[in-house]
């Protein structure tokens, strides 16, 4: 078989076995359910408490602010939802990005057709919101502003703590969808000023179908899954213990291999984004250079359409993802290449390739030379290239 | 995903490049929705197509597609031409995917308009024959 090159780390990553072994017991041997009087079940909790511990010391809160969820699209849907019905006497605004991930958007449609008014803020070119158009956004009835802490598609940091102030200093709840971001680059919610924050398992080399959400004490937020007296009563459902105590090791390795793992790997995606851009011409860097998670590449080729490059790097056993519509599902392109303010033309060109702690340079190397071999061949056949060649002359 | 026919004319797509002074030429889709198929054909004077090329940009299927239409119209009369239709070359190539119909549509379409520009050229009237409306030209210019 040939070697698989996985550059698909955004979308999901590989569990890591020390957080397989981690889980396993809870399968067979501690399968008491939590909530139970007797002594057996205790060791469930046990290992919940333990996970919940780790996880609120790498965001620095306590344990107790950590709620688990099924995932981070459960945790941003309650997020917004929640809060959007516990404040509606307040008042019935929220603030967001034109760039968040559909678990955010989706929501807010969901609220718009109950109600409630959303305010999308348009990004720079790089993907960055400005703090002062989230200031000047805000209004007397502004209840909640939710912004991500990183992108998905082109890997661009926002500035959270700058945003997170002008939220408190207006005394507003400020949530971020830190789904990429948690377990890959620092976060303090206390310094960043971060009232809600949504995170998965999957990202960060843990399980799928285990996230949490951190809910600052104080914050008035309804109950998204009703039932038993689980996560204080605001989540109900017999806890994923395996999960959680995987999740609770994923979290634990992450936070222990932060800064070598971020230098390692932003020193690879500099390598990776350099060659491309050096290589391949008429190609764009997508997002910010500067304020960037270290595993994100995301490119444009211009007269070539991402699906045909996604399949024949798959053909080569590499495998990358796109924000091409015919990778999306709809005729339009991703959101997120749009609202940098790309041509759709140009946005159906696009490669995102996400790096993990396991990604080497030989796999970059490699990887390189299929993108320059591929990307030429598909202009070869592409119309457009055909009409560019021919204004060039 | 897709059937290994379209994954056959995919990676090995037949017929693509240019044609110098082709008997009619054609260019549907729009970039806007990430698809555009050009298609050549040189027809000999008892209107057969002797040769067929084409020119894609777009996802796997629409490449295929495009190929396989390119494949079905040579050794065809421009009479015969006008019947391979989205249907037949997506039953050529073993099915799409629901959601890549519309790429067959464009192989079509694609046929359609080389076979309007070799009419036009010529001043005939091809039977069964309408103009194309998925004219990329006429899109870029309404654009620009």
């Amino acid at each position: 078989m040939k070697e698989l090159i996985y550059l698909d780390n955004a979308a999901t990553t590989k569990t890591r076995p020390e957080v397989v072994d981690a889980m396993l017991p809870y399968f067979t041997e501690y399968y008491g359910n939590a909530s139970a009087v007797y002594d057996f079940g205790a060791k469930s909790k046990e290992a919940m408490t333990q996970a919940r511990e780790t996880i609120g010391k790498a965001l620095n809160t306590d344990a107790g602010n950590i709620y688990f969820t099924a995932g981070g699209s459960e945790s941003d849907n309650w997020a917004l939802k929640g809060v959007a019905e516990a404040y509606q006497d307040k008042g019935r605004h929220i603030i967001t990005t034109k760039i968040e991930h559909h678990a955010i958007l989706h929501t807010c449609e969901y609220l718009e057709k109950r109600g409630y008014e959303i305010t999308y803020l348009d990004v720079d070119e790089t993907g960055t919101v400005s703090p002062e158009a989230v200031e000047a956004a805000i209004r007397e009835d502004t209840i909640l502003i939710s912004v991500m802490f990183a992108n998905n598609e082109i890997g661009t940091i926002e500035p959270i703590a700058q945003i997170g102030e002008i939220a408190h200093a207006h005394g507003i709840l400020f949530h971020t969808d830190a789904v990429q971001a948690f377990g890959q680059v620092p976060i303090d919610v206390e310094a960043m000023h971060i009232d809600m924050l949504s995170a998965s398992g999957h990202k960060l080399n843990g399980p799928k179908g285990i996230g949490f959400l951190y809910i600052r004490k104080g914050v008035k937020i309804r109950s998204f899954v009703h039932g038993g007296a689980q996560e204080k009563k605001r989540r109900a459902g017999t806890e994923n213990i395996p999960g959680i105590v995987g999740l609770g090791k994923a979290v634990e390795i992450a936070v222990a291999t932060m800064d070598e793992r971020m230098k390692k790997e932003s020193e690879l995606r500099d390598y990776l984004i350099d060659r491309v851009m050096a290589e391949v011409p008429y190609t764009r860097c997508n997002g910010s250079r500067e304020h960037r998670l270290p595993n994100n590449a995301n490119f444009c080729f211009r007269f070539i359409e991402g699906e045909s490059l996604l399949i024949m790097l798959d053909m080569k056993g590499i495998c990358g993802s796109s924000g091409s519509a015919c990778t999306s599902g709809s005729l339009d392109p991703s959101h997120v290449l749009l609202a940098i303010g790309l041509p759709h033309e140009i946005a159906h060109g696009s490669l995102r390739l996400t790096l993990s702690h396991e990604t080497t340079k030989e796999q970059i190397d490699k990887t390189v030379d299929a993108i320059k071999e591929i990307v030429a061949r598909l202009r070869s056949m592409s119309p457009l290239y055909e009409d560019f060649i021919k204004t060039q002359k | 995903m897709y059937s290994e026919k379209v994954m056959d004319h995919f990676s090995n797509p037949r017929n693509v490049g240019e044609m110098e002074n082709p008997s009619g030429v054609g260019t549907v889709g729009n970039a806007k929705c990430g698809d555009i198929m050009r298609m050549y054909l040189d027809i000999d004077d008892n209107g057969v197509i002797r040769e067929a090329k084409f020119k894609t940009f777009g996802c796997g299927a629409a490449v295929a597609t495009s190929s396989m239409a390119t494949e079905l119209v040579k050794g065809k009369t421009v009479q015969e031409a006008l019947e391979v239709t989205n249907k037949a070359v997506m039953e050529a190539l073993d099915g799409l995917p629901p959601v890549k119909v519309h790429c067959s549509l464009l192989a079509e379409e694609a046929i359609h308009a080389a076979l309007w520009d070799y009419a036009e050229k010529n001043h005939i009237q091809i039977e069964g024959l309408q103009k194309p409306v998925n004219d990329i030209e006429e899109l870029e210019e309404e654009e620009e």
